[in-house]
Protein backbone atom coordinates (compact mmCIF):
# COMPACT_ATOMS: atom_id res chain seq x y z
CA UNK A 1 0.00 0.00 0.00
CA UNK A 2 1.16 3.22 -0.91
CA UNK A 3 1.01 6.07 1.87
CA UNK A 4 1.89 8.44 -0.49
CA UNK A 5 2.05 8.67 -4.87
CA UNK A 6 3.04 12.20 -6.02
CA UNK A 7 2.50 12.03 -10.02
CA UNK A 8 3.57 14.17 -12.69
CA UNK A 9 3.79 17.05 -10.61
CA UNK A 10 4.87 20.75 -12.32
CA UNK A 11 5.88 23.84 -10.54
CA UNK A 12 7.17 27.19 -11.61
CA UNK A 13 7.70 30.07 -10.28
CA UNK A 14 7.32 33.22 -12.72
CA UNK A 15 8.85 31.92 -15.73
CA UNK A 16 11.08 29.53 -13.59
CA UNK A 17 10.35 25.79 -14.05
CA UNK A 18 11.15 24.30 -10.94
CA UNK A 19 9.29 20.62 -11.09
CA UNK A 20 9.36 19.40 -14.40
CA UNK A 21 7.12 16.28 -13.89
CA UNK A 22 8.12 14.36 -10.97
CA UNK A 23 6.48 11.11 -9.97
CA UNK A 24 7.42 10.23 -6.30
CA UNK A 25 5.88 7.05 -4.37
CA UNK A 26 6.22 5.98 -1.00
CA UNK A 27 4.95 2.64 0.59
CA UNK A 28 4.11 1.76 4.12
CA UNK A 29 6.63 1.39 5.88
CA UNK A 30 9.47 3.02 3.39
CA UNK A 31 11.99 5.11 4.18
CA UNK A 32 12.96 7.47 0.56
CA UNK A 33 15.78 9.50 0.62
CA UNK A 34 16.02 12.52 -2.61
CA UNK A 35 19.49 13.76 -3.10
CA UNK A 36 20.01 16.12 -5.44
CA UNK A 37 22.33 19.73 -6.21
CA UNK A 38 20.74 23.19 -4.83
CA UNK A 39 18.37 24.23 -6.70
CA UNK A 40 17.57 20.74 -8.19
CA UNK A 41 13.71 21.44 -6.36
CA UNK A 42 13.84 19.04 -3.59
CA UNK A 43 12.47 21.41 -1.05
CA UNK A 44 9.89 22.79 -3.66
CA UNK A 45 8.52 19.64 -4.02
CA UNK A 46 8.46 18.14 -0.30
CA UNK A 47 6.32 21.43 0.13
CA UNK A 48 4.35 20.80 -2.59
CA UNK A 49 3.68 17.76 -0.69
CA UNK A 50 2.96 19.49 2.79
CA UNK A 51 0.56 21.91 1.33
CA UNK A 52 3.08 24.94 1.61
CA UNK A 53 2.85 25.44 -1.88
CA UNK A 54 0.13 24.71 -5.02
CA UNK A 55 1.06 22.60 -7.73
CA UNK A 56 0.58 24.17 -11.37
CA UNK A 57 -0.24 20.22 -12.90
CA UNK A 58 -0.09 16.26 -11.57
CA UNK A 59 -1.65 14.58 -8.78
CA UNK A 60 -1.29 13.71 -4.94
CA UNK A 61 -2.97 12.03 -2.51
CA UNK A 62 -2.29 10.43 0.64
CA UNK A 63 -3.76 6.59 1.21
CA UNK A 64 -6.01 7.23 -1.77
CA UNK A 65 -7.30 10.35 -0.55
CA UNK A 66 -6.70 12.97 -2.94
CA UNK A 67 -4.91 16.62 -2.64
CA UNK A 68 -4.89 17.50 -5.96
CA UNK A 69 -6.07 16.13 -9.06
CA UNK A 70 -5.45 17.57 -12.84
CA UNK A 71 -7.62 16.99 -15.33
CA UNK A 72 -7.54 15.81 -19.19
CA UNK A 73 -7.66 19.08 -20.14
CA UNK A 74 -5.38 20.01 -18.06
CA UNK A 75 -7.58 21.71 -14.99
CA UNK A 76 -5.91 21.48 -11.69
CA UNK A 77 -8.61 21.02 -8.73
CA UNK A 78 -7.67 21.11 -5.09
CA UNK A 79 -9.94 18.94 -2.72
CA UNK A 80 -12.17 21.37 -0.44
CA UNK A 81 -10.88 22.68 2.66
CA UNK A 82 -12.56 20.39 5.10
CA UNK A 83 -10.93 17.96 3.21
CA UNK A 84 -7.24 19.17 3.28
CA UNK A 85 -7.49 19.58 7.08
CA UNK A 86 -8.19 16.05 7.42
CA UNK A 87 -5.29 15.15 5.22
CA UNK A 88 -3.37 17.69 6.94
CA UNK A 89 -2.94 15.09 9.73
CA UNK A 90 -1.13 12.21 7.23
CA UNK A 91 1.71 14.05 7.53
CA UNK A 92 4.24 15.83 9.41
CA UNK A 93 7.74 18.11 8.14
CA UNK A 94 10.53 18.90 9.84
CA UNK A 95 11.95 22.18 8.84
CA UNK A 96 15.90 22.82 8.16
CA UNK A 97 15.57 25.37 10.99
CA UNK A 98 13.41 23.91 13.37
CA UNK A 99 10.39 26.53 13.40
CA UNK A 100 9.92 26.03 16.95
CA UNK A 101 7.63 28.31 18.68
CA UNK A 102 9.98 30.45 20.78
CA UNK A 103 7.28 31.37 23.33
CA UNK A 104 6.29 27.91 24.07
CA UNK A 105 8.40 26.44 26.62
CA UNK A 106 9.56 22.66 24.67
CA UNK A 107 6.90 20.26 26.56
CA UNK A 108 4.17 23.14 25.47
CA UNK A 109 5.62 23.35 21.82
CA UNK A 110 4.75 19.18 21.51
CA UNK A 111 1.44 19.16 23.32
CA UNK A 112 -0.24 22.41 22.20
CA UNK A 113 -1.40 21.42 18.67
CA UNK A 114 -2.26 17.45 20.34
CA UNK A 115 -4.77 19.29 22.56
CA UNK A 116 -6.17 22.60 20.29
CA UNK A 117 -5.63 21.35 16.92
CA UNK A 118 -6.37 17.03 17.46
CA UNK A 119 -8.60 17.86 20.17
CA UNK A 120 -6.97 15.10 21.90
CA UNK A 121 -7.21 14.09 26.08
CA UNK A 122 -4.88 16.79 27.62
CA UNK A 123 -3.41 14.11 30.61
CA UNK A 124 -3.21 11.87 27.53
CA UNK A 125 -1.42 14.38 25.01
CA UNK A 126 0.97 15.32 27.96
CA UNK A 127 1.63 11.81 29.00
CA UNK A 128 2.44 10.84 25.24
CA UNK A 129 4.96 13.76 25.12
CA UNK A 130 6.78 13.23 27.88
CA UNK A 131 7.12 9.49 26.77
CA UNK A 132 8.58 10.55 23.41
CA UNK A 133 10.43 13.34 24.85
CA UNK A 134 12.63 10.48 27.40
CA UNK A 135 12.75 8.24 24.05
CA UNK A 136 15.06 11.10 22.74
CA UNK A 137 16.76 12.03 25.92
CA UNK A 138 15.11 15.43 25.93
CA UNK A 139 13.28 14.06 29.52
CA UNK A 140 15.17 17.02 31.82
CA UNK A 141 14.20 19.42 28.75
CA UNK A 142 10.44 19.63 29.01
CA UNK A 143 10.27 22.75 30.59
CA UNK A 144 13.09 24.65 28.87
CA UNK A 145 12.18 27.44 25.93
CA UNK A 146 13.64 26.82 22.56
CA UNK A 147 16.51 29.17 23.11
CA UNK A 148 17.86 27.89 25.96
CA UNK A 149 18.44 24.49 23.77
CA UNK A 150 21.21 23.66 21.42
CA UNK A 151 20.81 23.36 18.15
CA UNK A 152 20.86 19.52 18.29
CA UNK A 153 18.33 19.28 20.86
CA UNK A 154 15.89 21.91 18.69
CA UNK A 155 15.66 19.55 16.14
CA UNK A 156 15.08 16.32 18.30
CA UNK A 157 12.21 18.61 19.83
CA UNK A 158 11.03 19.68 16.47
CA UNK A 159 11.03 15.74 15.69
CA UNK A 160 9.03 14.74 18.76
CA UNK A 161 6.34 17.65 17.40
CA UNK A 162 5.62 16.31 14.58
CA UNK A 163 6.15 12.63 15.44
CA UNK A 164 3.38 13.22 18.71
CA UNK A 165 1.02 14.28 15.94
CA UNK A 166 1.07 10.23 14.75
CA UNK A 167 1.83 10.95 10.81
CA UNK A 168 1.43 8.11 8.46
CA UNK A 169 4.44 9.90 6.78
CA UNK A 170 7.11 11.93 8.11
CA UNK A 171 9.01 14.49 5.90
CA UNK A 172 12.10 15.62 6.92
CA UNK A 173 13.88 18.72 4.46
CA UNK A 174 17.68 18.97 5.67
CA UNK A 175 17.54 18.16 8.87
CA UNK A 176 20.67 18.55 9.73
CA UNK A 177 21.85 21.63 7.47
CA UNK A 178 21.47 24.26 10.11
CA UNK A 179 23.47 22.33 12.98
CA UNK A 180 27.28 22.27 13.54
CA UNK A 181 28.68 18.97 12.34
CA UNK A 182 29.43 17.81 15.73
CA UNK A 183 25.54 18.02 16.36
CA UNK A 184 24.46 16.12 13.31
CA UNK A 185 25.23 12.66 14.44
CA UNK A 186 22.39 12.89 17.79
CA UNK A 187 19.97 14.19 15.02
CA UNK A 188 21.01 11.06 12.11
CA UNK A 189 21.02 8.94 15.17
CA UNK A 190 17.17 9.53 16.10
CA UNK A 191 15.94 9.81 12.06
CA UNK A 192 17.72 6.27 12.71
CA UNK A 193 16.05 4.26 15.30
CA UNK A 194 12.50 5.85 13.93
CA UNK A 195 13.82 3.59 10.92
CA UNK A 196 13.73 1.04 13.22
CA UNK A 197 10.09 1.53 14.22
CA UNK A 198 9.29 1.29 10.43
CA UNK A 199 8.43 5.11 10.14
CA UNK A 200 7.36 6.10 6.84
CA UNK A 201 10.03 8.67 5.99
CA UNK A 202 10.58 11.07 3.20
CA UNK A 203 14.11 12.50 3.59
CA UNK A 204 15.90 15.29 1.78
CA UNK A 205 19.58 15.44 2.85
CA UNK A 206 23.24 16.10 1.41
CA UNK A 207 24.15 13.58 4.02
CA UNK A 208 25.07 10.98 1.11
CA UNK A 209 26.41 8.03 3.64
CA UNK A 210 23.12 8.31 6.01
CA UNK A 211 21.17 8.56 2.92
CA UNK A 212 23.00 5.34 1.48
CA UNK A 213 22.66 3.32 4.87
CA UNK A 214 18.77 4.72 5.99
CA UNK A 215 17.00 4.50 2.92
CA UNK A 216 15.25 1.84 1.06
CA UNK A 217 14.62 3.56 -2.16
CA UNK A 218 16.63 6.99 -3.50
CA UNK A 219 15.71 9.40 -5.41
CA UNK A 220 18.36 11.80 -7.60
CA UNK A 221 16.91 14.94 -8.95
CA UNK A 222 18.30 17.28 -10.83
CA UNK A 223 16.80 20.25 -12.92
CA UNK A 224 13.41 19.78 -11.64
CA UNK A 225 13.21 16.26 -12.86
CA UNK A 226 13.51 12.76 -11.32
CA UNK A 227 17.27 11.51 -13.51
CA UNK A 228 17.88 8.50 -11.28
CA UNK A 229 15.76 5.93 -8.96
CA UNK A 230 16.75 2.55 -6.99
CA UNK A 231 17.93 0.73 -4.00
CA UNK A 232 20.86 2.74 -2.40
CA UNK A 233 23.33 0.15 -3.91
CA UNK A 234 21.88 0.43 -6.93
CA UNK A 235 22.45 4.68 -7.29
CA UNK A 236 25.04 4.91 -5.31
CA UNK A 237 27.02 1.77 -6.42
CA UNK A 238 26.27 1.85 -9.78
CA UNK A 239 24.79 4.98 -10.94
CA UNK A 240 23.26 4.71 -14.70
CA UNK A 241 23.37 8.61 -15.36
CA UNK A 242 26.63 10.89 -16.08
CA UNK A 243 24.95 13.16 -13.98
CA UNK A 244 24.24 10.95 -10.96
CA UNK A 245 28.05 10.22 -11.09
CA UNK A 246 29.32 13.98 -11.40
CA UNK A 247 27.16 14.44 -8.44
CA UNK A 248 28.12 11.89 -6.69
CA UNK A 249 31.59 12.46 -7.07
CA UNK A 250 31.15 16.67 -5.67
CA UNK A 251 29.19 15.32 -2.48
CA UNK A 252 30.03 12.17 -1.49
CA UNK A 253 33.95 11.51 -2.74
CA UNK A 254 33.72 8.70 0.12
CA UNK A 255 30.87 6.91 -1.43
CA UNK A 256 31.94 3.68 -3.08
CA UNK B 1 -4.67 81.08 45.67
CA UNK B 2 -2.84 78.85 47.85
CA UNK B 3 -0.30 76.43 46.55
CA UNK B 4 -2.66 73.79 48.45
CA UNK B 5 -5.58 74.78 46.06
CA UNK B 6 -3.80 74.65 43.29
CA UNK B 7 -2.71 71.50 43.55
CA UNK B 8 -6.29 70.11 44.39
CA UNK B 9 -8.10 71.83 41.72
CA UNK B 10 -5.04 70.67 39.30
CA UNK B 11 -5.84 66.76 40.70
CA UNK B 12 -9.25 66.99 39.63
CA UNK B 13 -7.66 67.70 36.17
CA UNK B 14 -5.29 65.30 36.58
CA UNK B 15 -8.13 62.52 36.76
CA UNK B 16 -9.35 63.84 33.70
CA UNK B 17 -6.08 63.77 31.78
CA UNK B 18 -6.13 60.00 33.40
CA UNK B 19 -9.36 59.34 32.44
CA UNK B 20 -8.65 60.29 28.53
CA UNK B 21 -5.02 58.44 29.01
CA UNK B 22 -6.88 55.09 29.64
CA UNK B 23 -9.88 55.38 27.67
CA UNK B 24 -7.28 55.82 24.70
CA UNK B 25 -5.48 53.04 24.90
CA UNK B 26 -8.58 50.88 25.52
CA UNK B 27 -10.15 51.81 22.27
CA UNK B 28 -6.83 52.38 20.07
CA UNK B 29 -4.87 49.26 20.96
CA UNK B 30 -7.59 46.69 19.68
CA UNK B 31 -9.06 49.58 16.89
CA UNK B 32 -5.29 49.92 15.74
CA UNK B 33 -4.94 45.77 15.29
CA UNK B 34 -7.79 46.13 12.77
CA UNK B 35 -6.94 48.96 11.07
CA UNK B 36 -3.62 46.94 10.59
CA UNK B 37 -5.09 43.95 9.28
CA UNK B 38 -6.90 46.69 6.73
CA UNK B 39 -3.66 47.73 6.23
CA UNK B 40 -2.51 44.49 5.03
CA UNK B 41 -5.48 43.48 3.04
CA UNK B 42 -4.67 41.95 -0.34
CA UNK B 43 -8.68 41.81 -0.98
CA UNK B 44 -8.59 43.27 -4.71
CA UNK B 45 -12.25 42.59 -6.31
CA UNK B 46 -11.40 43.45 -9.89
CA UNK B 47 -8.29 40.38 -10.12
CA UNK B 48 -10.15 39.12 -12.29
CA UNK B 49 -10.01 41.55 -15.16
CA UNK B 50 -6.62 41.01 -16.14
CA UNK B 51 -5.49 37.70 -17.88
CA UNK B 52 -2.16 37.42 -18.97
CA UNK B 53 -0.71 39.96 -21.14
CA UNK B 54 -3.34 42.76 -20.88
CA UNK B 55 -2.86 46.17 -20.99
CA UNK B 56 -1.47 48.59 -18.20
CA UNK B 57 -5.07 49.87 -17.34
CA UNK B 58 -6.32 46.67 -16.71
CA UNK B 59 -3.71 45.68 -14.81
CA UNK B 60 -3.68 48.56 -12.54
CA UNK B 61 -7.32 47.97 -11.95
CA UNK B 62 -6.85 44.18 -11.18
CA UNK B 63 -4.17 45.07 -8.71
CA UNK B 64 -6.36 47.93 -6.92
CA UNK B 65 -6.96 46.87 -3.18
CA UNK B 66 -10.03 49.21 -2.30
CA UNK B 67 -9.59 48.58 1.36
CA UNK B 68 -5.95 48.83 1.61
CA UNK B 69 -5.86 52.25 0.02
CA UNK B 70 -8.48 53.83 2.21
CA UNK B 71 -6.70 52.94 5.49
CA UNK B 72 -3.60 53.85 3.90
CA UNK B 73 -5.13 57.11 3.74
CA UNK B 74 -6.74 57.25 6.68
CA UNK B 75 -3.30 56.63 8.44
CA UNK B 76 -1.71 59.27 6.06
CA UNK B 77 -4.03 61.69 7.12
CA UNK B 78 -4.22 61.01 11.23
CA UNK B 79 -0.49 60.93 11.08
CA UNK B 80 0.35 64.16 8.70
CA UNK B 81 -2.20 66.66 10.51
CA UNK B 82 -2.17 68.03 13.88
CA UNK B 83 -4.03 65.77 16.62
CA UNK B 84 -5.15 69.37 17.70
CA UNK B 85 -6.80 69.98 14.59
CA UNK B 86 -8.41 66.68 14.25
CA UNK B 87 -9.66 66.92 17.95
CA UNK B 88 -11.22 71.03 16.21
CA UNK B 89 -12.94 68.65 13.43
CA UNK B 90 -14.39 65.84 15.55
CA UNK B 91 -15.78 68.68 18.11
CA UNK B 92 -17.05 71.06 15.65
CA UNK B 93 -17.81 68.92 12.61
CA UNK B 94 -20.80 67.75 13.37
CA UNK B 95 -22.65 70.97 13.81
CA UNK B 96 -20.92 72.61 10.93
CA UNK B 97 -21.34 70.16 8.79
CA UNK B 98 -24.80 68.79 9.43
CA UNK B 99 -26.20 71.11 11.91
CA UNK B 100 -26.38 69.07 14.80
CA UNK B 101 -26.12 70.99 17.72
CA UNK B 102 -23.23 69.97 20.19
CA UNK B 103 -24.52 69.03 23.56
CA UNK B 104 -22.58 69.79 26.72
CA UNK B 105 -21.30 66.35 27.39
CA UNK B 106 -20.12 65.67 23.72
CA UNK B 107 -16.93 67.37 24.47
CA UNK B 108 -15.47 64.58 26.19
CA UNK B 109 -16.85 62.29 23.64
CA UNK B 110 -14.89 64.04 21.03
CA UNK B 111 -11.69 64.04 23.09
CA UNK B 112 -11.84 60.48 23.30
CA UNK B 113 -12.98 59.59 19.49
CA UNK B 114 -9.88 62.37 18.20
CA UNK B 115 -7.50 60.50 20.35
CA UNK B 116 -8.74 56.81 19.59
CA UNK B 117 -8.83 57.61 15.74
CA UNK B 118 -5.34 59.20 15.97
CA UNK B 119 -3.33 56.71 18.13
CA UNK B 120 -5.43 53.74 16.22
CA UNK B 121 -3.26 54.39 13.32
CA UNK B 122 0.07 54.86 14.86
CA UNK B 123 -0.24 52.08 16.68
CA UNK B 124 -1.74 50.18 13.37
CA UNK B 125 1.25 51.14 11.95
CA UNK B 126 3.62 49.39 15.01
CA UNK B 127 1.35 46.10 14.58
CA UNK B 128 2.13 46.09 11.24
CA UNK B 129 5.78 46.08 10.89
CA UNK B 130 5.82 43.59 14.07
CA UNK B 131 3.59 41.14 11.95
CA UNK B 132 5.85 41.57 8.93
CA UNK B 133 8.98 41.28 11.00
CA UNK B 134 7.64 37.21 11.79
CA UNK B 135 9.65 35.05 10.24
CA UNK B 136 7.35 32.50 7.73
CA UNK B 137 8.51 29.56 9.45
CA UNK B 138 6.44 30.35 12.42
CA UNK B 139 3.33 30.51 9.89
CA UNK B 140 4.52 27.39 7.98
CA UNK B 141 5.26 25.16 11.13
CA UNK B 142 1.71 26.21 12.41
CA UNK B 143 0.03 25.41 8.70
CA UNK B 144 1.42 21.78 8.35
CA UNK B 145 0.35 21.18 12.33
CA UNK B 146 -2.85 21.96 11.74
CA UNK B 147 -3.49 24.94 12.87
CA UNK B 148 -6.43 27.14 11.85
CA UNK B 149 -5.49 30.99 10.32
CA UNK B 150 -7.16 32.76 13.72
CA UNK B 151 -5.32 30.25 15.86
CA UNK B 152 -1.73 30.78 14.13
CA UNK B 153 -2.28 34.24 14.63
CA UNK B 154 -3.74 34.50 18.26
CA UNK B 155 -1.52 31.63 19.54
CA UNK B 156 1.39 31.48 18.09
CA UNK B 157 2.12 35.20 15.82
CA UNK B 158 0.65 38.02 18.32
CA UNK B 159 2.24 36.88 21.37
CA UNK B 160 5.62 37.19 19.76
CA UNK B 161 4.90 40.42 18.06
CA UNK B 162 3.54 41.48 20.82
CA UNK B 163 6.80 40.89 22.68
CA UNK B 164 8.57 42.66 19.60
CA UNK B 165 6.81 46.01 19.15
CA UNK B 166 6.81 46.44 23.09
CA UNK B 167 9.46 49.40 22.96
CA UNK B 168 7.22 50.85 20.15
CA UNK B 169 4.21 50.71 22.39
CA UNK B 170 5.98 52.76 25.37
CA UNK B 171 7.43 55.56 22.97
CA UNK B 172 3.91 55.88 22.09
CA UNK B 173 2.35 55.50 25.73
CA UNK B 174 4.52 58.35 26.80
CA UNK B 175 4.13 60.50 23.96
CA UNK B 176 0.06 60.03 24.90
CA UNK B 177 0.68 60.99 28.46
CA UNK B 178 1.95 64.21 27.41
CA UNK B 179 -0.73 64.77 24.51
CA UNK B 180 -3.49 64.21 26.79
CA UNK B 181 -2.97 68.11 27.39
CA UNK B 182 -4.12 68.94 23.33
CA UNK B 183 -7.43 68.59 24.64
CA UNK B 184 -7.37 71.69 25.40
CA UNK B 185 -7.84 72.66 21.97
CA UNK B 186 -11.47 71.97 22.63
CA UNK B 187 -11.20 73.61 25.76
CA UNK B 188 -11.91 70.09 27.93
CA UNK B 189 -10.70 70.97 31.23
CA UNK B 190 -8.09 68.31 31.85
CA UNK B 191 -5.13 69.05 33.55
CA UNK B 192 -3.33 71.67 31.25
CA UNK B 193 -6.46 73.84 30.65
CA UNK B 194 -6.98 74.25 33.99
CA UNK B 195 -3.63 74.79 34.66
CA UNK B 196 -3.96 77.99 31.96
CA UNK B 197 -7.25 79.38 33.43
CA UNK B 198 -5.67 79.60 37.21
CA UNK B 199 -2.44 81.06 35.51
CA UNK B 200 -4.26 83.97 33.80
CA UNK B 201 -6.57 84.68 36.25
CA UNK B 202 -4.32 84.29 38.81
CA UNK B 203 -1.07 85.59 37.10
CA UNK B 204 1.45 83.34 38.06
CA UNK B 205 3.10 80.67 36.83
CA UNK B 206 2.59 77.90 39.94
CA UNK B 207 -0.18 76.07 38.08
CA UNK B 208 2.35 74.93 35.44
CA UNK B 209 5.37 73.88 37.31
CA UNK B 210 2.51 72.02 39.24
CA UNK B 211 1.03 70.45 35.85
CA UNK B 212 4.67 69.78 34.88
CA UNK B 213 5.31 67.63 38.10
CA UNK B 214 2.57 65.64 37.47
CA UNK B 215 2.82 64.95 34.23
CA UNK B 216 6.58 63.95 35.09
CA UNK B 217 5.31 61.49 37.83
CA UNK B 218 2.65 60.14 35.55
CA UNK B 219 4.70 59.37 32.70
CA UNK B 220 7.75 57.82 35.27
CA UNK B 221 4.84 55.35 36.62
CA UNK B 222 4.11 54.48 33.35
CA UNK B 223 7.41 53.77 32.17
CA UNK B 224 7.57 51.44 35.20
CA UNK B 225 4.64 49.42 34.34
CA UNK B 226 6.20 49.09 30.59
CA UNK B 227 9.25 47.88 31.90
CA UNK B 228 7.52 45.57 34.19
CA UNK B 229 5.17 44.27 31.32
CA UNK B 230 8.72 44.20 29.19
CA UNK B 231 10.49 42.15 31.53
CA UNK B 232 6.87 39.94 31.96
CA UNK B 233 7.64 38.92 28.71
CA UNK B 234 11.46 38.09 28.94
CA UNK B 235 10.88 34.44 29.27
CA UNK B 236 11.42 33.74 25.42
CA UNK B 237 13.46 34.74 22.93
N1 LIG C 1 9.05 31.09 -3.50
C1 LIG C 1 9.90 31.06 -4.55
N2 LIG C 1 9.88 32.04 -5.48
C2 LIG C 1 10.71 32.02 -6.53
N3 LIG C 1 11.63 31.07 -6.74
C3 LIG C 1 11.72 30.08 -5.86
C4 LIG C 1 10.87 30.02 -4.70
N4 LIG C 1 11.18 28.91 -3.99
C5 LIG C 1 12.19 28.31 -4.66
N5 LIG C 1 12.52 29.00 -5.78
C6 LIG C 1 13.53 28.61 -6.77
O1 LIG C 1 13.27 27.30 -7.16
C7 LIG C 1 14.47 26.57 -7.38
C8 LIG C 1 14.43 25.30 -6.56
O2 LIG C 1 14.48 25.63 -5.19
P1 LIG C 1 14.44 24.55 -4.03
O3 LIG C 1 14.52 25.29 -2.76
O4 LIG C 1 13.30 23.64 -4.24
O5 LIG C 1 15.82 23.77 -4.31
P2 LIG C 1 16.51 22.67 -3.41
O6 LIG C 1 16.72 21.49 -4.29
O7 LIG C 1 15.76 22.46 -2.15
O8 LIG C 1 17.92 23.34 -3.11
P3 LIG C 1 18.82 23.29 -1.77
O9 LIG C 1 19.58 22.00 -1.82
O10 LIG C 1 19.73 24.47 -1.92
O11 LIG C 1 17.91 23.39 -0.61
C9 LIG C 1 15.60 27.51 -7.01
O12 LIG C 1 16.11 28.07 -8.20
C10 LIG C 1 14.92 28.57 -6.18
O13 LIG C 1 15.57 29.81 -6.32
MG1 LIG D 1 16.12 22.88 -0.09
Amino acid sequence: MNVLELTNIRKSFGSLEVLRGITVTVAKGEVVAIIGPSGSGKSTLLRCATLLETVDEGEINYLGDYVVRTSPEGRVQYSSPADLKRIRRYFGLVFQNFNLFPHYSVIKNVIDPLIHVQKRDKEEAYADARALLSKMGLADKADSYPYQLSGGQQQRVSIVRALAMKPEVLFFDEPTSALDPELTGEVLKVIRSLTEEHMTMVIVTHEMQFAQHVADKVYFMDDGLVVEQGTPDEVFGKPQEERTRRFLERYAPTAP
Amino acid sequence: MSLETIIIQLAVGLLKSIAIFALTLIGSLPLGLFVAFGRMSKWAPLKGLAPAGSGRLRKGLAGFRPLQTLVKLYISLMRGTPLMLQLMVVYFGPYYLFKIPIGQNYRFTAVIIGFVLNYAAYFAEIYRSGIESMPVGQYEAASVLGYSRPQTFFKIILPQVIKRILPSITNEVITLVKDTSLAFAISYSEMFTLARKISSSQSTLVPFVVAGIFYYLFNLIMAYVMERAEKSLGYFR
